[in-house]
């Protein structure tokens, strides 16, 4: 072993080379770091800035755009906790808070698809806990190439096997999400997990480190060489190269460990045994220590050597920057440490103390008695680089909106209709996601109310008063693609639509912004755009931005994957039994259609299944109409008007009402008297299609009047088949066919 | 009158909560029983909960048999204890050997969650008395290992003492039989993939066909 690199020993070798620029900082980054600490970093501090001030952890490249979310955040009472820690906590009524967040797994998860998207699942469920609130439920949103490409029956039953291996030893309810498929996210595919946790009011945690004297505890998982990319670069400077040459950079989980460490967690905070908490996720120790003194008194002492290791050959720097699992780190009172030590016993989770508040202003890390860290924990976790690139619209968008498809060949009679409708619905980016969801387990916990195929997924949150949230995660690649700052409205608008259709109220925002390489003005221009969108988006619908995650780098060589913003939407339901669900459950009811439809293909799935095409503009974003829509849908939820609804968007109407009928096990019958193609296939936002409960037509009529929603009647549900009047009718058995057969036939 | 349900709570379960709100819904008192604890404090019955026990990493329930509380669990079920067994408790009663067989990885190598349609076999067990042979009903199944396998001697035995409990009706899981619910010889010992728990309120499960497992060995206990 060669000497460890001391803070003495760095003073003494100012000139000493790093290889900063192997662990990703810029040659004026490592400068700066110098300039702070006013010598050259040992090693050790090296790894944490490098880590701490990474796209991942700094959010250097989308800082000054993510800004807009909180200087334009509508007022909102609900907002218990705010953006920056963990994850934001709204205020649902009763005394109940919910924390929820979305966070994508992305580079993993194409890496090794199973552990990647596992332990993305187990990443965001930490950040949840972390708050302090029991996790609840969880969903997914992933995309995928082509679904009959080869490397995605590689990538798809690995992602989602990881989901199920994971959430499901964990015993949390996944709820919903998306699958979503297209050639852009063939060697980059999209792995989004959302987490949704429930606290009471008086029960928030945060991150930070207060009262010097305090203990710092590492409990969980031992620390092993997991995820560490950059720390070999360090590691081969220290120890030969043959022996940590091929570690894998992907983290391993362990569902059963982090099942415990829940329960574990959950006992000490209901004891008040911690004063901070923190997970481990990117940057581990690195990221705990930094973010836990800088929000607290701003110093602590940590003797490094006492981290519990699984491979006890790990080098400082690899303890510092390892992504090891299932790893939490707590500021606890000395006098009520033994009783900390205890749960974790209980439990049969490792617990260690490692260190110590101070109140000194520094992080200070020793390795068996000598001094290898010694920083102003605020430079590396809050003081980190903040760039504004170059953003520019590209040359190629105006052609890209010119190119309208209003120029393709539509379907020109009723033979023509059907065909249609059959090969959209039977489209894997449409058909049913069964194949998918029957691998999670959707009822554990016994609150699941609604989940897949359901607009949104909804639990229960008390069950002596029913009261409920609902969520919902949408995004529209294709949409942002042809324009960003529509894009992220639409997804956003989506979301909330499909929150407002299971009978909940619209509250809150998480997001996850995919996007390409940021050093590319034309991908950081989409990154501007959906930003402002999504702002003014938020602001418009009065449902502030909670928190998220920013996911930049997901291109191959030149090629970017489309702006994919992920919108999640949080809604409350005071009653769950209110419940409405999509599938059409009476013989007889009046179907209506809500809102306007354009002709309106931009996008739209039609044009990309039938035609392969991409281009001109999305449809159009009225955000005053999805209010309007979603407080018309709320009132005829609490009046007990509806027997289903389900939100139109992919596909249109005729994929919505092929849908329900399915859902249902009955049949509708339509009159689309003019232009029926439109009608049926038009991706027109803020529109719903409702069965309304027999007598109750009138009372429809004049809510939907009241809230300025166009409502027109189109016919009624029942009978064997979905028949459009005189163009053309598909037996229910063919539906299914369609719509049931190509996700086994592709992944089976 | 009512009786005390007791609840195993194994690291790693994950159905102990919901079990016990149907043991309560079912008009029963469910009492909270920890693996590490080798003591039933005196309850009337026991409920071995779904989930992953030890995070099943040998084998579905094949260390949870070796927990302190299974050393007075399994004299005392041998002696007449009425215990449920549902999915991971259904594995560790086979892995215990109060029950015959084992599970096994699904035929089709997923896990599955869907409502399931079975036909109840046997009325005669200290869990099924308030449901008819012959009657079909709803629950959720969700599980990975949930394949029943016993060599065909033991299968035939099974079937000729009318020790079968429940039958898939379409079987999810290629389980030999389309058995999804066994009992031991004198009927106190049950165990069965599918989850009753789930099934006790509409708003939350396919049905409400799971609560005749709670209220029949209510029924029972309160009768004897």
């Amino acid at each position: 072993m060669q000497h460890l690199d001391t803070v003495a020993h760095a003073a003494e070798s100012p000139d000493r080379p790093q290889p900063y620029a192997e662990l990703g900082m810029a040659v004026d980054e490592y400068a700066r770091v110098r300039e702070i600490l006013g010598r050259r970093p040992t090693s050790a501090e090296l790894a944490i800035y490098s880590v701490m001030w990474s796209e991942h952890c700094s959010y250097k490249s989308s800082k000054v755009h993510l800004r807009r979310f909180g200087e334009q955040a509508p007022p909102n009472d609900a907002l218990l906790v705010g953006m920056g820690e963990n994850a934001g906590v709204v205020d649902v009524g009763s005394g109940y808070a919910v924390t929820f967040k979305i966070e994508s797994h992305n580079h993993p998860s194409y890496v090794e698809p199973h552990q990647g998207a596992a332990t993305g699942v187990g990443g965001i469920v930490r950040d949840i806990l972390s708050m302090g609130a029991r996790p609840v439920a969880v969903m997914d949103a992933l995309r995928f190439g082509p679904a009959d490409a080869p490397d995605t029956r590689r990538v798809l039953p690995g992602v989602v096997s990881g989901i199920s291996f994971y959430g499901n030893c964990l015993g949390l309810p996944n709820i919903g999400g998306e699958v979503s498929f297209d050639a852009c996210y063939l060697d980059n595919p999209l792995v989004n997990a959302l987490c949704v946790g429930v606290m009471r009011h008086g029960d928030i945690k945060l991150a930070q480190a207060p009262g010097p004297g305090n203990k710092v505890v590492l409990f969980g998982a031992s620390t092993g060489p997991d995820g560490i990319g950059g720390a070999s670069v360090l590691a081969s400077a220290t120890f030969d190269e043959e022996s940590h040459a091929k570690r894998p950079s992907v983290q391993v989980g362990d569902p059963f460990m982090e099942k415990v460490l829940i329960e574990c967690c959950l006992e000490l905070f209901a004891a008040d045994l911690v004063v901070g908490i923190q997970d481990l996720g990117a940057a581990g120790v690195s990221c705990a220590t930094t973010e836990l003194a800088a929000a607290g008194t701003g110093g602590m002492s940590v003797r490094l050597d006492s981290v519990p290791l699984r491979d006890p050959s790990l080098a400082p720097e690899e303890i510092l920057m390892s992504e090891s699992q299932e790893r939490m780190m707590a500021v606890v009172s000395p006098a009520r440490l033994s009783e900390f030590l205890a749960v974790c016993a209980k439990w049969d989770v490792p617990a260690t103390v490692i260190g110590e508040v101070t109140d000194t202003g520094r992080l200070v890390m020793t390795w068996h008695g000598e001094t290898i860290v010694d920083l102003p924990p605020g430079t590396a976790a809050d003081e980190g680089p903040v760039y504004e690139r170059p953003y520019a619209r590209p040359a190629a968008q105006d052609a890209l909106n010119a190119d309208s498809p209003a120029r393709l060949p539509r379907p020109a009679d009723g033979v023509g209709l059907r065909d249609t409708l059959l090969r959209v619905l039977g489209s894997p980016e449409v058909a049913s996601k069964d194949w998918v969801t029957s691998q999670y387990d959707r009822y554990v916990l016994g609150n699941t109310v609604l989940a897949t195929p359901d607009d949104a997924g909804m639990v229960r949150i008390d069950a002596s008063t029913g009261l409920g949230v609902a969520l919902a995660t949408d995004g529209n690649g294709r949409y942002a693609r042809l324009d960003p700052y529509a894009g992220a409205q639409l997804a956003l608008a989506e979301a909330y639509r499909n929150v407002a259709a299971s009978g909940a109220r619209p509250l809150a925002v998480t997001n996850c912004l995919n996007f390409g390489s940021p050093e590319d003005p034309g991908v950081m221009w989409q990154f501007a755009e959906a930003v402002r969108g999504l702002a003014d988006g938020c602001q418009e619908l009065g449902t502030p931005v909670t928190g998220g995650n920013v996911s930049f780098y997901n291109q191959t060589g030149d090629a970017a994957i489309h702006p994919t913003p992920v919108i999640g939407v949080l809604g409350t339901i005071p009653d769950v039994a209110r419940r409405v669900r999509t599938g059409f459950t009476a013989d007889g009811a009046s179907l209506v259609l809500l809102g306007s439809t354009r002709e309106e293909f931009g996008g739209s799935v039609w044009a990309h299944v039938v035609h392969g095409h991409l281009g001109g503009r999305p449809p159009a974003v009225d955000l005053a109409a999805e209010r309007a829509l979603a407080g018309f849908l709320a009132d005829a939820t609490d009046a007990g008007l509806l027997d289903a609804a389900h939100d139109l968007s992919d596909g249109g109407l005729g994929v919505a009402l092929a849908e329900s009928c399915l859902a249902g096990a009955r049949g509708a019958r339509v009159d689309l008297p003019d232009d029926p193609f439109t009608l049926l296939f038009s991706e027109s936002a803020a529109r719903a299609v409702v069965a309304v409960r027999p007598g109750a037509e009138q009372a429809i009529t004049d809510l939907a009047a009241r809230h300025d929603v166009p409502a027109r009647p189109i016919g009624l549900t029942g009978g064997p088949s979905l028949e459009v009047t005189g163009h053309f009718s598909v037996a229910l058995a063919d539906l299914r066919e369609a719509y049931h057969t190509p996700l086994p036939t592709l992944f089976d | 009158m009512t009786a005390r349900v007791g609840v195993v709570t194994f690291p790693g379960s994950l159905d102990d909560r919901d079990t016990a709100r149907a043991v309560r819904l079912a008009g029963s008192e469910p009492v909270a029983l920890w693996h590490g604890d080798p003591d039933l404090h005196g309850v009337d019955a026991v409920v071995l909960p779904g989930g992953f026990s030890y995070g099943d990493y040998l084998r579905g329930g094949a260390i949870a048999r070796f927990a302190p509380i299974m050393d007075e669990l399994v004299p005392a079920a041998r002696a007449g204890l009425p215990v449920l067994g549902i999915c991971n408790g259904f594995q560790v009663l086979c892995e215990s050997h109060l029950l015959p067989g084992a599970l096994t990885r699904n035929a089709g190598l997923h896990f599955v969650c869907r409502p399931q349609t079975l036909r109840v076999e046997s009325e005669d067990t200290y869990w099924t008395g308030d449901y008819a042979a012959g009657q079909e009903i709803v629950l959720p199944i969700k599980h990975g290992e949930g394949r029943y396998v016993a060599d065909p001697v033991t299968v035939a035995g099974l079937e000729a003492d009318g020790r079968v409990v429940l039958r898939y009706v379409g079987n999810p899981n290629g389980s030999a039989g389309d058995i999804a619910a066994v009992a031991n010889e004198a009927g106190n010992v049950v165990g069965l993939m599918p989850h009753p728990e789930h099934a006790t309120d509409p708003i939350t499960g396919p049905s409400t066909d799971g609560l005749p497992f709670f209220t029949s060995i209510l029924s029972r206990l309160v009768a004897a």
